[in-house]
């Protein structure tokens, strides 16, 4: 058994007030309450504030380059089913500079849990817009504020089929803990798009910005695709919260048909067994 | 007393088809053989040729004499018509063009006609192929064998196939029965039939490669279409990726959770890998990159050959990190060389970069089955009772290996690998200590790396009066090179590098001040090697002899290059 603060490690270089720490705080119990020894756990992230994160959680940890946290992720899948994959990393990261992985892993469907910490702007370099940054944002870039309209993850990701498409807020963390259990849980690529206030850079989307527009609609059939895309695309005075949708459907794991049986990693191998490969060149 | 055919045509007539029915039914039968295949970035029209060089010996190289010319169209005959040998024949089909008045050397056979006859105009090639065992004197036996294998399950269609074949067999004796002399066969045992990127796929999968993530880029993409192929009975994942940043960083996703994986590609795709090169110095994880060159910059001559990233592969990636550049000279080498990669990816934790290219890639050779008990297949991944705890998979050590495990294997320990400078753990620091500390760590690998690599492979006369240097795919050429100019009566000598870097400088060492006349000789049009040789030991060449069109060297350009420089 594993206590929430046995995943905690590290000492972290967040600013203080930072929605970071919650959402640490909220995975750490995630993972406990799900009892999941950390040596089974992989975090894998790329880079900016939220991308730090496998530094401040035990589990194991892959913090790679900046927007590309998924490919190895599905790497690490495919070749250890046995390991819980996590995906912790920024909106710039994982909506920007990893656009294209994003797009595509949702098509893949890997069973993989990817939590991005969404404060609408580039934390770790100062404040630049990021893809979801609001319309008219002014920053050190953006001199004239944001000209175009800000990028809506959870509907790309429905329409491009993914299977949970979630949001939550780092202020409640309740929520946010359970959540990420049903992601962790999900067979298939997971989406939790979490909103983060960063107290640093962002002066717009503040905590009480947040805190006065979210709100939990009722979901009566998460397997209502329609219904999903439309609360999807609420954002303004309201913001809902909530799993949007979730419906299980093949994960990329099921379609690989040699991942059956052990884990591709604990296979042996010894080279003179397969010498006949090459008989259909004689 | 050899042969040479060369059958040309437009995109999507099917030389390969007449290729490797011709070439694998001569194989099989015993004789030595080289195949290449010279096309076009496109699917349909355009010209393609192939050559086809029987013994005596097995070939290393192809020459641009030719004794059978199989015209599919009339362009191809214009092309080649004055590569043709005095003796030479031309297979055409009259249906769709006419030789010249002055051309006696024809030999019709109306290749569509005898198609359509047999079952279907598809079959063109199998009629050519016919026509060609006919001139050559070869009975149809060992082609209607393969033709039976090939088409085994398909009702009737090995029939039709081998009715076209005798057809093109029959109009073609009436010309000319046996009017060529095979040489005697090379070899009686058995051999294989086979290109650079199988023998290169075969070898991955006898290195226990068990993940393949990798974009489609000529020619890099039979080594993914071979292991696609296997990878149901050989148990390897293979991944098309997004792009070429999702392939590297997939494939050390895979490595860095235990298993050997591989990424393939070209120039372009590589130039997108870098940063994940980078990546997989800092992280240490291992990590086995093929680089099939191809003429650049940009997207180049995307199906043609060059030598023209040694430079950049030697270099890519910010940031200092250890690495090894190895390439592929020969098939029987290629096999071994790159089990070497992953075997030293392993072993140092750092990625090992193979450079093949076009002309390897594509070459189909006759050769010797691979012993695979001469494959190594050593993981060093350390056990429960080597590793201090708790587990730090950074742990400073005099020869700069960290032991590594597997994640998930040992209850109680984590691994943690990290892109930015870190500690032991495998955190993030920024302290000055630690980062001298690791960065020298990292480059004691590379002292261990130099001392793995294998000397320049050197042939011909001990003493030599002239020295060819060579790395990868022109190791056959510049063979066949020295054989020619020895003939000449030149103590001709060659030193190709298969091990690139770090540079194994000894033999270089040893004799290049003893030799008269060194020339480097490159598929590129700036000496990159002879640059390197420089920049590494401060000895200097006498000449660089270059090519840049996009195509192979022949043997006689390489000879006609150094008379003009030897006679000033
Ligand atoms: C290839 C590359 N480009 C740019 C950077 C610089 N960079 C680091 S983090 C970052 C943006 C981070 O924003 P986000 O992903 O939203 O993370 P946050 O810091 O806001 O949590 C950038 C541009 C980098 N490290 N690598
Ligand atoms: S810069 Fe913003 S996101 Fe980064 S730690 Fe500070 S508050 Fe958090
Ligand atoms: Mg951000």
């Amino acid at each position: 058994m594993f206590k929430a603060k046995d995943y905690m490690s590290g000492e972290t270089a967040w600013c203080p007030g930072c929605g970071n720490f919650q959402i640490r705080e909220a995975l750490a119990e995630a993972l406990s309450e799900l009892e999941l020894p950390p040596h089974l756990v992989l975090i894998c992230s790329g880079i900016g504030q939220a991308a730090k994160m496998p530094h401040y959680i035990r589990a194991n940890g892959f913090n790679g380059l900046h927007g590309r946290a998924l490919p190895p992720a599905v790497g690490a899948r495919i070749a250890n089913k046995k390991l819980k994959v996590i995906v912790e990393s920024g909106d710039g990261d994982s909506y920007g500079e990893g656009g294209n992985h994003f797009i595509h892993n949702v098509r893949r469907n890997p069973d993989i849990a990817h939590f991005i910490h969404n404060n609408q702007v580039y934390g770790l370099t100062k404040g630049q817009a990021s893809p979801t940054s609001d319309q008219g944002m002014k920053t050190g870039v953006q001199v004239s504020g944001v000209t175009v309209p800000a990028l809506n993850p959870l509907a790309i990701a429905l329409v491009l089929g993914a299977g949970f498409v979630a949001r939550c807020f780092s202020g409640e963390k309740e929520h946010l803990k359970e959540t990420m259990k049903e992601a962790i849980n999900f067979p298939g690529y997971a989406l939790v798009d979490i909103l983060q206030p960063c107290v640093s850079f962002n002066k717009i989307n503040t905590h009480g910005w947040y805190k006065k527009r979210v709100y939990f609609p009722e979901i009566k059939d998460s397997g209502d695709w329609s219904a999903a895309i439309d609360i999807s695309r609420q954002w303004g005075d309201k913001i809902p919260l909530g799993i949007f949708y979730k419906k299980p459907r093949p994960t990329f794991e099921s379609s690989l048909a040699i991942l059956d049986g052990k884990p591709l990693v604990s296979r042996p191998f010894n080279p003179v067994e397969i010498a006949a490969v090459q008989d259909e060149y004689l | 007393m050899e042969v040479n055919i060369l059958v040309g045509g437009a995109a999507g007539q099917g030389m390969d088809t007449v290729m490797n029915l011709l070439g694998k039914a001569l194989v099989r039968e015993g004789y030595g053989l080289i195949y290449n295949k010279d096309y076009m970035s496109r699917v349909r029209g355009g010209h393609n040729f192939s050559r086809l060089r029987i013994g005596p010996g097995t070939p290393w190289s192809n020459v641009e004499t030719t004794d059978i010319l199989v015209a599919l169209n009339e362009e191809t005959f214009n092309l080649h018509r004055s590569c043709l040998s005095p003796s030479g024949r031309v297979i055409f089909d009259p249906e769709h063009f006419e030789l010249p008045e002055d051309e006696d050397r024809g030999v019709p056979v109306e290749l569509r006609a005898l198609a359509k006859e047999a079952g279907g105009a598809i079959m063109a090639n199998t009629v050519a192929v016919g026509a060609l065992l006919a001139l050559i004197g070869l009975n149809i036996k060992g082609v209607k064998k393969l033709l039976d294998e090939t088409f085994a399950g398909k009702e009737g269609v090995a029939e039709q196939n081998v009715k076209a074949l005798t057809a093109g067999f029959k109009a073609a004796e009436s010309y000319c029965s046996a009017c060529f002399n095979l040489p005697p066969k090379a070899e009686n045992k058995k051999r294989l039939f086979i290109d650079g990127n199988q023998v290169l796929g075969m070898a991955a999968l006898a290195s226990g490669c068990r993940f393949l993530s990798a974009y489609p880029m000529t020619p890099s993409t039979g080594i993914m279409n071979y292991l696609a192929a296997k990878s149901a009975n050989y148990q390897v994942a293979v991944e098309q990726a997004e792009d070429e940043i999702a392939a590297i960083n997939m494939a050390l996703g895979a490595s860095f959770a235990g298993v050997r994986a591989l990424t393939c590609t070209s120039g372009g795709g590589f130039s997108l890998m870098v940063e994940g090169l980078s990546l997989a110095g800092m992280t240490e994880t291992p990590l086995v990159i093929i680089v099939a060159m191809r003429p650049g910059p940009a997207t180049g001559l995307p199906t043609r050959t060059e030598q023209g990233d040694l430079g950049f592969v030697i270099h890519a990636g910010h940031g200092e990190f250890p690495r090894a550049v190895l390439s592929a000279t020969s098939h029987e080498d290629a096999f071994y060389r790159l089990n070497k990669a992953f075997e030293l990816a392993d072993h140092y934790q750092t990625p090992v970069l193979f450079l093949s290219d076009q002309n390897f890639a594509d070459t189909h050779r006759a050769v010797d089955p691979f012993d695979f008990s001469r494959v190594s297949y050593n993981r060093h991944i350390a056990g429960d009772e080597e590793i201090e705890k708790p587990y730090n998979r950074y742990r400073l050590t005099g020869s700069g290996i960290s032991p590594r495990i597997i994640p998930g294997s040992l209850e109680g320990e984590i691994v943690l690998v990290d892109s930015d400078e870190h500690d032991e753990k495998g955190n993030i620091i920024e302290d000055a200590k630690t980062r001298r500390l690791m960065v020298e760590k990292r480059m004691r690998k590379l002292n261990l790396l130099t001392e793995e690599m294998d000397e320049p492979d050197l042939y011909g006369d001990p003493h030599p009066e002239l020295l060819l240097i060579g790395w990868g795919s022109t190791y056959g050429v510049l063979r066949e090179t020295v054989d020619a100019l020895t003939t000449l009566g030149r103590k001709t000598a060659m030193l190709q590098f298969t091990d690139i870097w770090p540079l194994p400088q000894k033999r270089l060492r040893n004799l290049l001040p003893q030799v008269g006349q060194v020339f480097c000789v490159e598929n590129n049009s700036t000496g990159q090697l002879a640059a390197l040789i420089y920049s590494e030991t401060g000895l200097k060449v006498d000449g660089n002899i270059l090519k840049y069109d996009g195509r192979p060297f022949l043997p006689h350009e390489i000879v006609k290059e150094v008379d003009e420089y030897v006679q000033g």
